[in-house]
């Protein structure tokens, strides 16, 4: 049961991470299309600049979460992807430079440079992102272990014999990047005004029409290449509460960012976010990551979860420490609210 | 020892010795501005305000840099290290776990007020901003030295089926007294880094002859601080590390001493070079007894030597553990050699004035940075041939599945993208001196 409330616990730090930075990597991506002045970029860029590493420490907090929770999933899964989450770590390094660095120096050269790097680094971060979740849910190849190494690719199918980069996985990553795409968009709407906010909400609107139509394509493509998604919604049909609140979110983006309630558009993307994340949480338990080459040697909440004293220990202070973090979280937010100058 | 193994301890070690560049001097750091902002408050002196104001212009910079080298530290447990995190992930990962909690909420959040706030705050509450982002970074600090105090003498724990390591008493990891040690000694030795980088400046200012006012303050709160830590990095800190081995890892002692045979009333070496093949320190210049005397507080006591340790016990890397130890002591002495003689000057009103004492504090910069990283290399060093001193081996800890050509492809990734980020780092750092002190408006992406 402790292990199911640390997964629970490990999924919302997770789905944090991706609420919060998915902004700022959003951000990043469109900054390139839709901030055409100097002065534009700025405001982007100052409208995560207190927030963006505070955003990260989601990551920092929630993968060692995993690790103190669910040690044999934390080693599996980190060496077994070792090539791709090295790219991650890059990339990270890239981003948060980039975003540090560029005001430092007044050039023609040196800004325009940075917010290339920025840009192109959290776009292929986002993509990344999304490629690890298709990873989870079509499965790798654990043997019996409890280990295994992916190379980048192979031959881009789906079978047991996949890098980490095939079609679908690929299809996932498509559909995280142009998710968070527009969720940055909302973000950047919610803070800017003027022409740069005109043009990042048309932006918006042309990649809500993509989030839509990659939902659909990789709802279907999920079902058809995990068979434990269907038997898992099939069993529990409570379940379907989480795709229910993706689609929610959805229809909420449109509807709110259409009235022009910004708030309303950018929390109904963090719905979105969180319904999808968690609707493929669902369809893979009991699994936290299937074996595509063998099902029994797949690791479940159960057979990677630490010892039960330590998780009962960690609750004591996660809790609180959680709840401090909630706090300074409302007090940054609230402190750099409103529109930026 | 096979090759995918050497490649991961030189990936972990490189990536850890070059990201620990850059905490020493946020925690070190982070005291002082706290303590030029009190006294700014204390004295309503602007000038206090402005010197402020600068280092956290430097400050924002490092930190910068060690948030992008320290997250690729939390992931290497699980990339490289994947045996070692599986069998005591629930252990460590509990430190590991807090730290992300308690601290880097704590600094990331704060740190953005610190840095763009002072318009919108009034002077005490970006006064505790920087005390939160001096609260996070040493609580920072204390978690990850926990982490790494665990594996030199793991507490608290039970061994459970197959390898697995399981916590038995959260208590005991938390308070391990290799931890109090280990914390302490490293927490002073940021104060020498932040103090001693602080007095370069000064020192150059006053040698260059510009923002003279700002680098008598730079020097003095430097000195100051930079003369209390030194003293204490030797006594009672370095000394209760000392002892801590010779308690709990005797072999490593011994080794770290270049002490091949067991005598009573040991000497200790102050030059010498070990040589492993033919067993003994040649070239010594010793001080008769001192080692007896310093390890266990009587000229006679027996201290025993690598000769009467199974080799399969020695470190494995016995001369560079000598030396890293070696060159910490040295430096650490060669410090408060010029700490004390800069105080004294201080005191006398003369150290303004005095263009040895400036040269010599101005290119003194880097020693605390050597020290520092030569002091964990002694302990890193020293460790071994335990990943988990005295549970598991090093050979059994690493990734099996991460072969020796996908772990030097990244280790190679990781050189380049970090001498890019070095270069970066002297420039921006460069660039901040040169405009001073009383340049006025914040920088950041704001
Ligand atoms: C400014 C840096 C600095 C200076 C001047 C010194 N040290 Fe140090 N020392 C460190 C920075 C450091 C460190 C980086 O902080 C270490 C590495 C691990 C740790 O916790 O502290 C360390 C570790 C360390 C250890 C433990 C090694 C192990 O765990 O195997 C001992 C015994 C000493 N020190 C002793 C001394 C003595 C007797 C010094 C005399 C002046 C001294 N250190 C100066
Ligand atoms: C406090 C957190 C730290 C932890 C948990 C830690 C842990 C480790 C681990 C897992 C290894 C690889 C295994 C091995 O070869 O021993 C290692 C090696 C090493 N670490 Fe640390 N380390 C920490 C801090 C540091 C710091 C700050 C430095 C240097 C500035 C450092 C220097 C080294 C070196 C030089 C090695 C290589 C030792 C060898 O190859 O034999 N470590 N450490
Ligand atoms: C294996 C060892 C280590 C790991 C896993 C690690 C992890 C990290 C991470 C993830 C960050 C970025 C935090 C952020 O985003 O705000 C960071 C920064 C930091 N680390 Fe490390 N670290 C290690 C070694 C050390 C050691 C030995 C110390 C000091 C005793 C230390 C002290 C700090 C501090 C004070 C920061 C704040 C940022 C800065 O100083 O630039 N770390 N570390």
């Amino acid at each position: 049961m402790i292990e199911i409330l640390w997964f629970c616990l490990v999924a919302i730090m997770i789905a944090g991470y991706v609420i919060l930075d998915g902004f700022d990597l959003g951000a990043g991506v469109v900054h390139l299309f839709v901030a055409r002045t100097e002065k534009e970029r700025q405001q982007v860029l100052a409208s995560i600049g207190p927030v963006w590493d505070g955003n990260e420490v989601w990551l920092l907090a929630g993968g060692g979460t995993l690790y103190f929770a669910f040690p044999a999933l934390y080693a599996a899964a980190f060496s077994g992807f070792y090539l791709a989450l090295m790219m991650v770590l890059w990339l990270l390094i890239l981003r948060g430079i980039s975003i540090e660095l560029r005001s430092h120096i007044e050039s023609r050269l040196w800004k325009p440079f940075w917010d290339r790097v920025f840009g192109a680094s959290s776009a292929l971060l986002a993509l990344l992102y999304g490629v690890a979740l298709g990873n989870v849910v079509r499965g790798v190849p654990l043997d019996a272990s409890g280990y295994f190494f992916l190379p980048l690719w192979t031959n881009f199918l789906p079978n047991a014999q996949a890098g980490a980069v095939d079609w679908y996985t690929l299809l996932i990553g498509l559909a995280a990047l142009i998710a968070l795409a527009a969720h940055g968009c909302y973000w950047v709407v919610l803070k800017t005004t003027g022409e740069l906010q005109a043009r990042t909400r048309a932006f918006g609107s042309k990649a809500w029409l993509g989030v839509a139509v990659f939902t659909a394509i990789i709802t279907v493509a999920s079902f058809q290449l995990q068979s434990n998604i269907a038997k898992e919604y099939s069993d529990r049909r409570w379940g379907y509460v989480f795709p229910l609140l993706a689609l929610a979110g959805l229809i909420g983006m449109r509807v709110a960012s259409g009235r022009r309630r910004d708030l309303g558009a950018f929390l109904c993307s963090c719905v979105y976010l969180a319904g999808m994340l968690t609707s493929a949480a669902f369809g893979v338990f009991p699994y936290v990551l299937p074996s595509n080459a063998a099902p029994e040697n797949g690791l479940t909440v159960t057979n990677s979860a630490a010892a039960s004293y330590g998780l009962y220990v960690g609750l004591w202070w996660w809790i609180p420490g959680m709840l401090l973090a909630a706090v300074y979280s409302v007090f940054v937010y609230r402190h750099f609210s409103g529109k930026v100058e | 020892m096979d090759s995918a193994l050497a490649v991961h301890r030189l990936h972990f070690a490189f990536t850890v010795t070059y990201h620990y560049l850059f905490p020493q001097l946020t925690m070190g750091l982070a005291l002082l501005i706290v303590i030029l902002k009190t006294i700014a408050l204390k004295t309503g002196d602007q000038r206090y305000h402005q010197c402020a104001r600068f280092w956290v212009k430097i400050f924002a910079i490092n930190f910068a840099m060690g948030v992008v080298t320290g997250i690729p530290m939390e992931f290497q447990f699980g990339t490289n290290w994947a045996r070692f995190s599986r069998a005591s992930g629930g252990v460590i990962g509990q430190t590991l776990a807090m730290e992300g909690v308690f601290s880097f909420f704590l600094e990331s959040t704060f740190l953005g007020l610190l840095v763009y706030g002072e318009k919108r705050l009034s002077p005490r509450q970006h006064w505790l901003a920087a005390f939160m982002v001096f609260l996070g970074s040493w609580l920072s600090g204390f978690f990850i030295i926990a982490t790494d105090a665990w594996m030199q003498h793991p507490v608290g724990y039970k061994l459970g089926a197959g390898d697995d390591i399981l916590l038995d008493s959260f208590w005991g990891l938390i308070l391990n007294p290799w931890t109090l040690w280990q914390y302490l000694h490293n927490m002073i030795a940021a104060v020498v880094t932040g103090s001693f980088v602080m007095t370069s400046v000064g020192a150059y200012y006053l040698l260059a002859g510009r923002f003279q006012e700002h680098a008598r303050i730079f020097l003095r709160t430097g000195v100051v601080a930079g003369t209390i830590a030194v003293l204490a990095m030797l006594f009672p800190t370095g000394d209760g590390q000392g002892r801590m081995i010779a308690e709990h890892q005797p072999v490593t002692l011994a080794a770290m001493e270049g002490q091949f045979e067991t005598e009573s009333g040991a000497p200790i070496a102050l030059v010498g070079q070990p040589d492993t093949d033919r067993l003994q320190l040649d070239n010594p210049l010793l001080v008769p007894r001192a080692l007896s005397f310093l390890t266990y507080r009587r000229w006679e006591a027996e201290v025993k030597g690598l000769k009467d340790f199974p080799r399969d016990q020695w470190p494995d890397n016995i001369p560079l553990l000598y030396y890293s130890y070696h060159i910490m002591v040295g430096l650490g002495t060669l410090l408060i050699a010029l700490a004390l003689a800069c105080s004294w000057f201080l005191w006398r009103g003369r150290l303004y004035g005095n263009k040895t004492l400036l040269w010599a504090l101005m290119l003194a910069l880097p020693f605390p940075y050597i020290a520092t990283t030569a002091g964990w290399m002694t302990a890193e060093l020293g460790r071994q041939p335990w990943l988990i001193y005295g549970l598991m081996r090093t050979s059994a800890g690493d990734s099996a599945r991460v072969s020796a050509g996908n772990g030097l492809f990244t280790l190679i990734g990781f050189m380049g993208l970090y001498m890019v980020l070095g270069i970066l780092f002297l420039f921006l750092i460069h660039r901040e001196i040169d405009h001073g002190p009383e340049v006025q408006e914040t920088g950041g992406a704001r």
